[in-house]
């Protein structure tokens, strides 16, 4: 378990800074960040002071580094746009980011867990048809079409709920459903594929052999096993949310990280574009490597490949 | 006596591979949806100039909104209505799969090559370069597609090329992914040995051995890539950073009624349900291609 943990933690670091590496580059070889920092108008006197101003009129490695040992300190540069520290704006929105990834991903257990369990039980019957379509449906549908459809429903129509701003758990409703419901179609195909192998094992046989409530063995005995899998899943689900919150959060107009990633990419706040995207990698990172050791923990056959 | 007993047993042959493959294909519902849906929507999307009621760019300010057919107000001119510029919606819409489809396909073929490529190689040879690929498929996966991708395309400028390229370099992962361990499976079956055997060269087992044998789920793979591209395109064309105006992809149409969805919510749900079908339509045939392939495979 030690050599496992060791070797899964060096893969994350070097996988992290691959990455930090991958988005500096990508942004810088993307455009002239002078230039875009100086804003449209600027005449080039300006642009060579922004250059020197912000370094970056040095060598691009020499950039890298700079800014990769300046960001490990927690210190990730000035936005141009809010004249105050990167990290400072990202820290105030992250809360809001982190309770809509939350109640998405409660919403998406909620419906995908109970949904794959009963087609697992009931298979090739109206409930495993209703789950299916469901999960096909929600593979179908963009997000952003889905999020405007409940707006429409909820928001204009039946007047239930409010349809932007993040200010009451009221607000959080729609967005979470709308984010959370991408992800049912894998937790729920998960689950009732891992149900199936699980209820036909002999163990299971054995349990209702000797005479254990259906609920017992449902649930104690089938359920537990099969639920592994969808944890390390709900793992990596949560980290794709986090970049998809994008998305939901500009129909939305909530004030989180994704929201304020749109908003920096629109006016070329570069260091917050940098600073967002590395902060979303990071988080799928540390999530993969808690969800490979989890799965290790349960699973001693995983920890000797 | 031996013609006549050759005829019987003709007579009590077992249907060929083809038959079989035409049996499960035309009895697989799902499949046969998705394949109708997709042929309408590629005839369309093909033959746009010829059937399209007027010019997609067409501007006509005198006529703007007009509703689609099923309001009491619509007309047969415009059976989908106007949008906020007057432009025919049944046009830009038939013109609009245009771009889905060549954004999605060309994205797929792009990622396919990369991603075929590194599964393949990481599959076959293991070891180490199975190490290198598996990193960089890590690596590619921490990254967030959607942020990635509108933060270069708002750098370089969207253009059609530039949405393919980008897309085409940040959805290998599946393909990766999939190769390699459909690679790994066939590595040391009978006639890949065989091959080694008689000295083929590594690059002729792998073109004639390893990928003819994987090709099912290649074919899955391309097909779910292909709509994977064709979500992302939306996504990035709503977001105002895709495909740029007057062009008319689907995403972008979303983008451009959202102000008016309140009072006229068919100028979103058009493109967007379209857009649903089409999506519908390809994941259903990947699901069919699979089961019809390899029905033990199913869950």
């Amino acid at each position: 378990m030690f050599y496992y943990t060791l070797k899964r933690l060096s893969l994350a670091i070097v996988v992290a800074i691959t990455v930090s590496f991958v988005t500096f580059m990508l942004l810088r070889l993307s455009g002239d960040p002078a230039m875009a920092l100086a804003g449209e108008n600027a005449t080039p006197e300006e642009i060579e002071v922004v250059r020197h101003q912000y370094g970056l009129d040095r060598p691009i490695i020499i950039q890298y580094v700079n800014w990769a040992r300046r960001a490990l300190g927690g210190d990730f540069g000035v936005s141009p746009y809010f004249n105050q520290p990167v990290e400072k704006i990202i820290g105030g929105r992250l809360g809001i980011t982190m309770t809509l990834g939350g109640c998405a991903l409660a919403f998406a257990i909620c419906l995908a867990v109970p949904m794959g369990v009963l087609a697992a039980i009931r298979p090739n019957t109206w409930i495993d048809r209703v789950a299916l379509t469901i999960s096909v449906l929600g593979q179908a549908m963009p997000s952003f079409f889905f999020g405007l459809i409940l707006i429409i429903i909820f928001g204009v129509m039946l007047r239930w709920l409010p349809i932007s701003g993040s200010s009451t758990w009221r607000h959080f409703i729609l967005p979470a459903i709308a984010l959370g419901y991408y992800a049912t179609p894998a937790i729920m195909r998960l689950t009732r594929s891992g149900m199936l192998e699980v209820l036909a094992s002999d163990y299971i046989r054995t349990a209702r052999a000797k005479g254990l409530k259906a609920g017992v063995v449902l649930f104690k005995h089938a359920l537990r096993n099969a639920i592994i899998p969808v944890v390390s899943l709900l793992a990596v689900q949560f980290g794709f949310m986090l970049g998809g919150s994008l998305v939901i959060e500009t129909i939305f107009a909530i004030n989180g990280v994704g929201f304020l990633g749109y908003e920096s990419i629109s006016r070329n706040d570069l260091p917050m574009v940098q600073a967002i995207v590395l902060l979303v990698s990071m988080f799928y990172v540390t999530l993969t490597f808690f969800s490979d050791l989890l799965n290790a923990f349960l699973d001693p056959r995983i920890r000797v490949t | 006596m031996i013609e006549q007993a050759i005829g019987e047993i003709k007579e009590i042959e077992f249907p060929s591979p083809g038959q079989i493959l035409r049996q499960r294909t035309l009895s697989h519902k799902g499949f046969m949806i998705g394949a109708i849906v997709l042929i309408l929507i590629l005839a369309v999307a093909l033959l746009a100039p010829v059937l399209s009621p007027h010019d997609p760019y067409h501007q006509e300010l005198s006529k703007r909104m007009i509703n689609p057919i099923w309001h009491s107000d619509g007309t047969w001119e415009h059976p989908l209505g106007t949008d906020n510029l007057g432009r025919d919606y049944l046009s830009r819409l038939m013109y609009g799969a245009r771009i889905s489809l060549l954004i999605g396909v060309s994205s797929m073929v792009i990622s396919g090559i990369i991603g075929i490529f590194l599964g393949v190689i990481a599959g076959y040879f293991g070891g180490r370069v199975d190490m290198f690929v598996s990193f960089l498929i890590t690596t590619r996966l921490s990254m967030p597609v959607v942020l990635v991708a509108l933060a270069v395309v708002a750098l370089i400028g969207g253009s059609l090329n530039v949405i393919i390229w980008v897309l085409g370099l940040l959805i290998w992962d599946r393909f990766a992914v999939v190769m390699r361990s459909s690679t790994q499976q066939l590595r040391s079956i009978d006639y890949v040995n065989a091959a080694k055997a008689i000295g083929c060269s590594t690059t002729r087992i792998l073109l004639t051995e390893v990928i003819p044998n994987i090709l099912n789920s290649l074919i899955v793979i391309a097909t779910l890539e292909i709509a994977h591209a064709i979500l992302l395109e939306a996504a990035l064309s709503f977001l105002g950073m895709g495909v740029q105006p007057p062009l008319p992809s689907w995403g972008l149409m979303i983008c451009e009624g959202k102000e008016f969805m309140l009072f006229s919510p068919w100028i979103i749900t058009i493109p967007g349900v379209v857009l649903s079908l089409l999506i519908l339509s390809i994941n259903l045939m990947g699901d069919g291609i699979r089961d019809i392939t390899a029905p033990e495979s199913r869950s």
